[in-house]
């Protein structure tokens, strides 16, 4: 259950000069559903460019396996990339395709399937996500909860082995995003796949998340990484709960002594 | 992906009324999967087969492609009133039937390809003329509206953003219009002194190089030019604010967008239109009497001499009045196919596009109308 699944060692992300976060070292082990979580602007969403092979980290490596994303030349990378699904934001559907269209791209790009093959995928994947019959809609006629769940079939057209979210709850109602989490949870269970999902919902960070990293701000560094629910009960740093709180809680026994502990991970 | 190491196989068995399918292999995305036909062809209705059992014991990775072909074993024994026991199938693969199955298909979502008849295809095709023209109206009419307050010194819209205009329209064109302006000076230039050389007549060629340019291809070409360039841009521009809301949000704040986003744009480009025409005729110029000087042995000056008796001021007047009218229809086109733009990608594509082409077609209407009626009138 624990062999690494994605490491990152040393890692050092910056926009032009400014450095977003430094020192990034964290592993993600297969199976795990991996948060990354912080305020606004504390660059998650940066190193989720990072993790797809979409920004170039300026100091460090991503391994995927024993494989290093960005040492490995660009047939080696797009072969790492093949294993993996993106969902972003906003769905980011290509609005001149229909739903099926969408999903049959990468499928008919990266395999040598029939085309009536493509078309009973295609349905079984909306079906997982809840919107068999959709497949000729365009993106632009059904609600953004749908365009996202739409997105998540697209993501696991290739049957990836490691699915990334971007914010998936953000947008939708708690009913939708509880929803949301719940296939995302079964997707995991039932396909073994890892998932890694940037989000600051406290209530999907402790509903699905088996273990995290929170990157801060202010020192531009990981300052805690666990289990979400392990870092509530024992984290001691205050912005991490903070944060877990919603700001309502402080601990009123901050043991400043082990400060070391909470950036084990 | 996982690559294909064992072969697929399917095993079926009989006793009495069961029937048990064998899966065997790695049923993966690049794996040659064995046809269910024959399995299907023992599911019927009319058989004495009831129920359908799995087994899975040499199976090996599994993706997307088992789950089709057991979505279509299930489907099809639901058809046939078969009953399929899932039981007995990885935790996994149950897991996943259970989410497929979870919600059932929305049958009213279903598309269905309707084969429309020419009448009807007549019809719509005139309506959409139609409700076309009126739209079209309906954006004049607003415009005139905007025009009005803004005489009445009640429009609201960003001085910073006229200015902005100004610029995109103007100083940012220059370079392209003047290679433009130049070579078309050069190409009237060398089509007119073939004939005009073999009567001696070189010296015409400045008369009919300065005529040329003010009063019709200065004007016109500045304003082809800048459909291209400017009226896509404002079409794109108006059609991307449209994609992320932006227009609604300046509605909600109490702008008016026909003031706050078309006005600014048109100000600018029927300012800048005229003294573009002007720079335009100029270059042209220029062009021509590089070539009647290099090759027809007519002096700089004699060229220029008899390029300034031949333009009189109402040469350049209608010139620039023309130019002046091809703005306004470059900006209302650009921004009228903006502002009727959809809410995704294509339809930005789609807006810049017939952008170009309405502004051209306005263009080359109103340049004919325009030069029949100084013809008639003899200006």
């Amino acid at each position: 259950m624990s062999t690494p699944c994605l490491t990152i060692k040393n890692m050092t992300m910056v926009y032009g000069d400014f450095v977003i976060q430094r020192d990034l070292d964290f592993t993600i082990n297969s199976g795990d559903v991996f948060i990354i979580m912080g305020g606004s602007g504390c660059g998650k969403s940066t190193l989720l460019m990072h993790l797809i092979g979409l920004q170039h980290p300026s100091k460090g490596q991503v391994f995927y396996g024993t494989e290093s994303l960005w040492e490995a030349d660009i047939n080696v990378r797009q072969r790492i990339l093949k294993r993996t699904g993106v969902l972003f934001q906003s769905g980011a559907l290509l609005s001149s395709m229909t739903l099926a269209e969408n999903i049959a791209l990468p499928l008919s790009q990266h395999t040598k399937l029939s085309a009536m093959r493509i078309r009973e995928i295609v349905s079984y994947k909306l079906a997982l996500v809840g919107l068999a019959g959709f497949e000729d809609y365009y993106p632009a006629e059904i609600s953004g909860g749908m365009q996202k769940r739409a997105g998540l079939a697209r993501a696991m057209a290739l049957d990836p082995e490691i699915l990334y979210f971007d914010e998936p709850s953000a947008g939708l109602d708690p009913i939708s995003a509880k929803l949301l989490d719940d296939l995302i949870r079964s997707l995991r269970d039932n396909l073994g796949s890892t998932i890694v999902m940037v989000t600051h919902e406290l209530a999907s960070i402790f509903a699905i998340g088996t273990n995290s990293v929170f990157l801060d701000a202010d020192t531009k560094t990981m300052i805690a990484g666990g289990p979400p629910k392990q870092l509530l009960a024992e984290s001691t740093d205050p912005k991490v709960v903070r944060f877990l709180t919603r700001g309502v809680m402080e601990k009123h026994h901050l043991h400043t002594t082990n400060s070391q502990e909470h950036s084990e991970l | 992906m996982i690559t294909n190491h064992v072969p697929c196989e399917i095993k079926i068995d009989q006793h009495e009324n069961t029937l048990a399918l064998a899966l065997a292999g790695d049923w993966v995305l690049d794996a040659d999967t064995p046809s269910l036909e024959p399995l299907f062809a023992k599911m019927l209705k009319s058989s004495t087969v009831k129920r359908l059992v799995f087994s899975t014991q040499a199976l090996g990775h599994w993706d997307s492609l088992l789950m089709t072909d057991l979505i279509r074993v299930i489907d099809h024994g639901n058809q046939q009133g078969i009953e399929v026991d899932t039981t007995t199938l990885p935790e996994g693969i149950q897991g996943l039937l259970n989410l497929v199955y979870a919600v059932p298909e929305r049958l009213d979502a279903k598309r269905q390809d309707t084969q429309r008849r020419w009448l009807e295809v007549i019809g719509e095709t005139a309506i959409s003329a139609v409700t076309e023209a009126s739209s079209l109206l309906t954006f004049v009419g607003e415009t005139v509206l905007s025009v009005g307050a803004l005489l009445r010194g009640k429009a609201r819209f960003r001085t910073v953003d006229l200015w902005i205009n100004i610029q995109d329209c103007g100083p940012s064109a220059v370079p392209i219009i003047t290679l433009i302006s130049f070579l078309i000076g050069l190409i009237l230039a060398f089509v007119g002194a073939l004939e005009l050389a073999l009567f001696g007549a070189q010296i015409y060629i400045a008369d009919m190089v300065g005529l040329g340019m003010t009063r019709e291809m200065g004007g016109f070409m500045a304003a082809i030019i800048m459909s291209g360039r400017t009226g896509a841009a404002f079409a794109a521009q108006l059609g991307t604010m449209q994609v992320n809301s932006e227009i609604d949000a300046l509605k909600t704040m109490g702008f008016k967008p026909m003031e706050f986003l078309v006005l600014p744009r048109m100000l600018a480009l029927i300012l800048i239109m005229p003294m573009l025409c002007l720079y335009a005729d100029l270059m042209g110029i220029i062009g021509g009497s590089l070539v009647t000087v290099g090759f027809f042995d007519v002096s700089f000056l004699e060229y220029f001499d008899r390029t300034s008796g031949a333009i009189h001021l109402k040469d350049l007047m209608v010139g620039v009045t023309k130019c002046s009218v091809f703005g306004v229809l470059i900006a209302l086109s650009g921004c009228l196919r903006g502002m009727q733009c959809g809410r995704s990608a294509s339809a930005v594509g789609k807006a810049a596009t017939s952008a170009v082409v309405t502004c051209i077609v306005f263009i080359v209407i109103a340049d004919s109308t325009m030069t029949l009626i100084c013809n008639r009138l003899g200006i």
